[in-house]
């Protein structure tokens, strides 16, 4: 068991090292992909089949959302000499920072030993007290659900805010002339595009 | 531990991609990288070695979940965090393109002028 997550683990470190370091955006972002799914599995390994199924959907969605930024861009790779002095300071702040966690990861509950104060009655009453079979399920909308109220919060509000970022209308003058489409389509496109439909 | 320590690897490498890289889509990329990777550690935490989903079975009594399940607290703050990563990360990109079209570069070091 721990010997597979160590492969898995591994295999998702050497794909975060290809994306973060080769020159091709797009390669990039479809290592991206790869780290993503890996983690998918290894989360349907430490028993999460909700957060494997959350995992594959939202890292679909984030491939396709990356696509459409490097995809339409010509110029996806940039030239020049690396910069010397982020390389070396972040080297160094990097190995103090892994040596800590070295040391750090030593006084927390061994790795298949976990406290579960809180946890216990939640399994415990769980499943009586709110009438879900799914334990995470209950935690999430019932015992939690502030938490999930937040979430849904934040998540409309960073569509809006995209939104918001990528529309078109009201903020050009009538005068100038859109050259490039970028983010919604207008209607006049539509239906240009999709006379058919 | 030394899935932990691996975790914390992934975490630093993100970090690495977020200071030192240019090139703002490789900037998100890190971001998305220190998600997964404390995504990761978080539900490493709560694995019990030969635990099972915390999910209710038929013919399964709630005791069984007590001595054998795995922590569900943890998943479930995770699973609001991967949906929280997803709608920052939208908007990262929203901001990122919107940048494109104004200096037609994704390079950190040409894009100086702060002015509007």
């Amino acid at each position: 068991m721990e010997i597979v997550l160590l492969f898995l683990l591994a295999f998702m470190i050497i794909g975060s090292i290809i994306a973060i370091e080769t020159k091709n955006l797009l390669s990039s972002v479809i290592s991206v992909g790869v780290v993503g799914f890996n983690l998918s599995i290894i989360f349907l390994m430490l028993g999460a089949p909700d957060i494997a199924i959350t995992q594959v959907v939202v890292e679909i969605l984030i491939l396709v959302v990356l696509i459409r930024a490097t995809i339409t861009t010509d110029n996806t790779s940039i030239e020049g000499p690396r910069d010397t002095f982020p390389f070396v300071s972040s080297l160094i702040f990097f190995g103090l920072f892994l040596m800590f966690a070295f040391f750090a990861v030593q006084e927390i509950p061994k790795f298949g030993e976990p406290i579960m104060k809180v946890s216990k009655e939640y399994l415990r009453t769980g499943p009586e007290k709110t009438g879900a079979a799914n334990v995470v399920t209950a935690i999430l909308l019932d015992f939690r659900a502030y938490d999930t109220l937040g979430e849904a919060t934040v998540l409309f509000t960073s569509i809006i805010g995209a939104f918001v970022i990528l529309r078109r209308k009201g903020r050009k003058g009538k005068a100038e002339v859109d050259e490039e489409k970028f983010g919604i389509l207008e209607d006049e496109d539509i239906k240009q595009n999709f006379e058919g439909f | 531990m030394i899935l932990y320590f691996l975790s914390m690897v992934l975490l630093v490498m993100g970090l690495y991609c977020l200071v030192a890289k240019k090139n703002i889509v490789k900037k998100i990329i890190g971001i998305v990288i220190i998600e997964y990777s404390v995504n990761l550690f978080l539900v490493l935490v709560g694995y019990r070695s030969g635990g099972i989903a915390p999910i209710l079975v038929k013919g399964m009594q709630a005791e069984e979940l007590v001595q054998k399940g795995v922590d569900p607290l943890p998943q479930a703050l995770v699973l609001t965090s991967i949906v929280i990563g997803l709608g920052t990360m939208a908007l990262m990109v929203a901001l990122c393109l919107r940048m494109y079209e104004k200096f037609k570069t994704f390079d950190m070091s040409k894009i100086n002028t702060l002015k509007g």
